[in-house]
This record gives C-alpha cells, structure tokens and sequence, in this order.
C-alpha cells in the first residue's frame, strides 16, 4: 500500500492547493504546502486522518468556507476558486456534523423541504409551499423510515438529532448536485441512530450516482461504505486505496497505520 | 366616563400607530436578530417626506407609500453597510440614524417642525369623509387600526412566501441559506428594507393625524419598538393560535397603556424617556428570565 496520488482525470480536483493558517504570527499553522486529490464522476470517497490532519480544512476549501492561498480547485470542469460559499452550493452538498445546520429548526419539516426543493431557482413572492409537491415530499421522507411522514407540519426543532440529520440528508439531495460533502455527519449521533443515517447515505449516494467525499471518524464506517479510502496526515495523503484494495482492507490495517504515523511523530 | 373612553381611544390610536412600527421591528429584532437602530432616524423620515409631499398636494395615501419605500431606502443603507461593509449591526443602525438627521432636514427645508394644517390626509379626506356625527371621533382610531391590520396581513403572507421562509432561514440558520445557494446577508438586508419601511410608515401615520411633522420625533422609537415586540411576543408566548405580529401589536397597544396610565397618575412629562427605558429594562430582564427558565426545563425533560 504504497503512498501514491491518483492522478485520474478529475471530476472534483484539488490542484496544487495551499494553505496557511494566520501566516506571519506565533500562530502560523503550514497546513498544505502542495496538496492534490482528484476524484473520477459518481466515485464514493471516504477520508479518515487524526485531528489536524487537514480533513475538515479540505472540505471547507471546496465549499469555499475557508479560503485556499494559492492552487486550482475545479468541479466538473470549471474552476470554483473565485466562487463564494453560497454561489458553489448551488452544485456543492454539504451535510454537517452538527445536525441543527443541515434544516432551519423554526419552520416545519414541510416548510423546510419546500425550501430545498426550489435550490436553484428565485426565492420570489409566491407561495412557500408548493401543495401540489407535498404528497411528493412525503413518499421522499417515507425513505426514511422514520415516520416524519405524518409530521410534516411539526418545526424541525422538536425533532431528535437523528431525525434531523437524516432529513439534511434527504434535503441536501433533493436538487441534482455535482458533489456530495459528508462532515463527520454521524459523529454527532448515538449508534443507533449513527447506523440509520450511514444505511440512508448509502441508499441515497446509490440512487442519484452521487459523486461523494465522507469524512469519518468512524473507521468501520470508512472501510465498509465507499469505493475508495483516504487516509490525510499533517496536510498529504499518507493512503489511498480503492477497488479490490480497499474491499480487503480491515479496520486494524487502519489502526496499524494511525501507530505508524504516531510513532513518526514521535508520541 | 367620557374622559376615560376618550383615554381608551388615544391609547388604542398610538398604540396602532406604533404597531405599524413594531411589526416592522418583529422582522428585524426576532426574525432576523438584528437589533436596528436606525428606525429613531426612520420614523421622523417618514413624517417629514410626508409633510412635504402633502404640502405639495399630493394624495395622503400615495404619501404612505412613498414614506415606506423612503424607510426602506434607508434600511438598505443600514444593510449594505452591516452586510457588505461589514461593520457591526449596532454601527450600521446609528450610523443610518445620525445621518437621517440632516436628510430630513434637508427634505423640510431646514426647519424642525413643518405643519400642513388644513391640508388633505388620510383622516379628513377620501374615506374619512365618510365618517359623520358620533363616528367622527373614532375615524382616527378605525382608520390606523385598519392601516395597521393591512401591514400585519401583508407581512404574514410575505412571510409564507418563498422569500419569507428565506428570511426566517437567515435569521434561525444562515448556513442553511447558504447550502440553498443563496446569500443570507441579501435576506438581512431585505428584512432591513422592510422593518425600515414600517417605520417610516408609521412615522407618516403619526404625522398625518398630528398634520405636522417633527424631525426630533424619533427619539426612543428603538425603545419603544423593542418594547412592543418584547412585551407582545412574551404574553403571547404560549398561546401558539397568536401569530407573532398580532402578538407584537396587543404589545405595542400594552405598552402606550402603561405610559398613559403612568401620566395619569401624575408623573411629569419629564420623566416621559426615563420611564420608557424603564419599562424596556423590565420587559428585557423578564424576557431572560422566561428564556433561561424554558432553557432548564428543557434540559430536564
């Protein structure tokens, strides 16, 4: 298992990226000094790395949250460097750890689908909700298997975490997107329900041929979803598996790998 | 008898007038979180330009609708330089307010206090006219009441709208507006508009029924919007049938009650401001209380 960068034509590709936290102080924090990653159309990608290992740091670089020094980010095709946040959801989905970010907890489960479903369109003075679409809406959270079909006209607030991270999910997919970000989306969860969310992604990722990267603490989860594996250290890419290697891999080859790199370091 | 009905009505007259604000202020201050300064400049703005506009004959209702869109000129000024200029919200608003100062000024042609007595306003012309013998002293009363319940309406179906619910994302979830693809600052400014907007036309009202217009009448506006929208959304808290505007007007109409009632038992005129603060402190401080108590109960469910 050789440390290699996979060099195939990119649907999403991050080019020669670098990025340095509060340059110039006390603080300064060298994160990627040349960091590359390209990920073929419809590959499901999982990241698995220690804290700092730059993980979250790249996926706020696609989104555009957190802005790259220098290097070439392109999504199918086009570059989305200059591109704000809100301007790369338009082909961007990102479901966060915390799962209160993925809905707004005021309006109701309806209301909150309604939204989703009109991404891309003008957000007018017509009616929020469009009537003709609810019995669409509901057989959507029928998927879910969590009886929200019969409340839809509850706020997202009363929901229980689990809930509310499986409805991001659903309404995070609702439009057609180019890629799917998954944010350590079932750290935040207790097993149960952590299980349920995992089983819907993959549902989902397998229905609409999702172009996906997960970044997961999870290592089971890492190794059993996905067709590829990552693992990040210090800013590079120390893993990269896919295909037959990946299937044989087991959750120790992972552990092995994490005492390596420790070792390494000198801990 | 009379004179207590005579209080009721002045009461329920003011406390619709500064309704028409505080349902603005309801979009600011709880939808969006944005405490506004900048209505204490609006609301004179609206009075002025509706001063002038009268005095130049032009109709007292299209006099509304331009006082509202001047207001809401002027909220986007307020959120382009919170949201695209990034200065703090609290900045922004007296930023806007100090500078309303010289543009009314500006638009009364450099006096305080401009009067259009015996001109045509929403209360002695158009429909008002149709209010003869006993009604004549309640047309005041139907007639805010009735431009105050058409702004509630209209913004409780704004609020349905698409754009609504947008507004309502910005202020609970700004990351939710945002993987929406769209940009949750363009909603606050939007919001802005329309808090400012209500202001400016309540600010219109209130200058058509005294029919003159005074720059400095927008001292305590803040106070007295936030005090209405406070004090309505905590009574109201549990009744979950009140919708929030109606709510934040009963607050507004609470709220003249208690500084009526306060001069009608004798306190100067002087401690007016001061006893408006005070009320504001009391609703404030009750409103942590309800808050954290609500909190507790939360946690141990």
């Amino acid at each position: 298992m050789a440390t290699q960068i996979n060099c195939d034509t990119g649907f999403v590709g991050l080019r020669h990226i670098k990025k340095t936290f509060n340059p110039g102080s006390v603080n300064e924090v060298v994160l990627f000094t040349d960091f590359n990653l390209e990920i073929p159309k419809n590959q499901f990608v999982a990241v698995v790395g220690s804290n700092g290992s730059g993980k979250t740091t790249m996926l706020n670089l696609l989104c555009g949250s957190v802005p790259a020094d220098s290097g070439e980010i392109t999504i199918g095709g086009r570059d989305i460097m200059r591109l704000k946040e809100h301007q790369r959801s338009k082909f961007i989905g990102r479901v966060f750890q915390d799962p209160s970010k993925g809905t707004c907890p005021e309006l109701t489960i309806l209301e909150n689908m309604a939204l989703a479903d009109n991404k891309g369109l003008s957000y007018g003075l017509s009616r929020g909700v469009n009537k003709k679409r609810v019995d669409y809406y509901r057989s959507r959270l029928e998927l879910l298997r969590l009886g929200l079909e019969d409340k839809i006209h509850l706020p997202v607030a009363s929901l229980s975490g689990g809930q509310r991270q499986a409805l991001a999910l659903l309404i995070c997919t609702m439009t057609p997107l180019d890629l799917l970000i998954l944010d350590e989306h079932t750290a935040a969860l207790d097993p149960r329900s952590s299980e349920t969310v995992m089983e819907l992604t993959d549902r989902l990722v397998k229905e609409k041929n999702l172009t996906t990267l997960m970044v997961t603490h999870n290592l089971k989860y890492a190794i059993g979803y996905g067709d590829r594996l990552i693992m990040l250290h210090r800013g590079g890419i120390v893993l990269d598996v896919s295909g037959e290697n990946k299937s044989a891999l087991h959750t120790k080859d992972l552990t092995d790998k994490f005492n390596e790199i420790s070792i390494e370091d000198g801990n | 008898m009379d004179i207590v009905i005579g209080l009721i009505r002045n009461v329920l007259e003011e406390g619709f007038i500064y309704g028409i604000m505080a349902v603005g202020v309801y979009i600011t201050y709880r939808v969006l979180d944005l405490p506004d300064l900048s209505v204490d400049g609006t609301f004179p703005l609206g009075a002025c330009v509706t001063a002038a506009l009268i005095r130049a004959g032009v109709n007292p209702w299209c006099a509304l609708l331009i006082a509202f869109i001047c207001g809401a000129a002027a909220g986007c000024v307020t959120g382009l330089l919170h949201v695209r200029l990034r200065i703090t919200d609290l900045l922004s608003g007296i930023l806007v307010m100090i500078s309303m100062w010289s543009v009314n000024l500006v638009i009364t042609g450099g006096s305080a206090v401009v009067q259009f007595y015996n001109k045509a306003t929403i209360f002695n012309s158009g429909i008002a006219a149709l209010f003869k013998g006993d009604l004549r002293v309640w047309r005041v009363l139907i007639l805010v009441a009735l431009v105050c319940v058409v702004v509630k309406l209209l913004l409780d179906l704004y609020l349905r709208t698409k754009s609504g619910l947008l507004l309502r994302s910005a202020g609970d979830n700004p990351q939710y507006v945002i993987s929406l693809g769209r940009d949750p600052g363009t909603m606050k400014i939007i919001g802005l508009a329309i808090g400012n907007g209500c202001t400016a036309l309540a600010g219109s009202v209130l200058a058509q029924q005294a029919e003159s217009a005074n720059i400095q009448s927008g001292t305590g506006m803040v106070v007295m919007a936030l005090a209405a929208v406070i004090i309505g959304t905590n009574i109201f808290r549990k009744a979950r049938f009140v919708k929030a505007t109606t709510a934040v007007i009963f607050g507004s109409i609470l709220y003249k009650a208690c500084l009526v009632i306060a001069m009608q038992l004798g306190l100067p005129t002087n401690y007016l401001k001061l006893l408006m603060a005070v009320i504001f402190t009391i609703a404030l401080v009750t409103n942590d209380m309800l808050g954290r108590r609500k909190k507790q109960n939360g946690h141990s469910n």
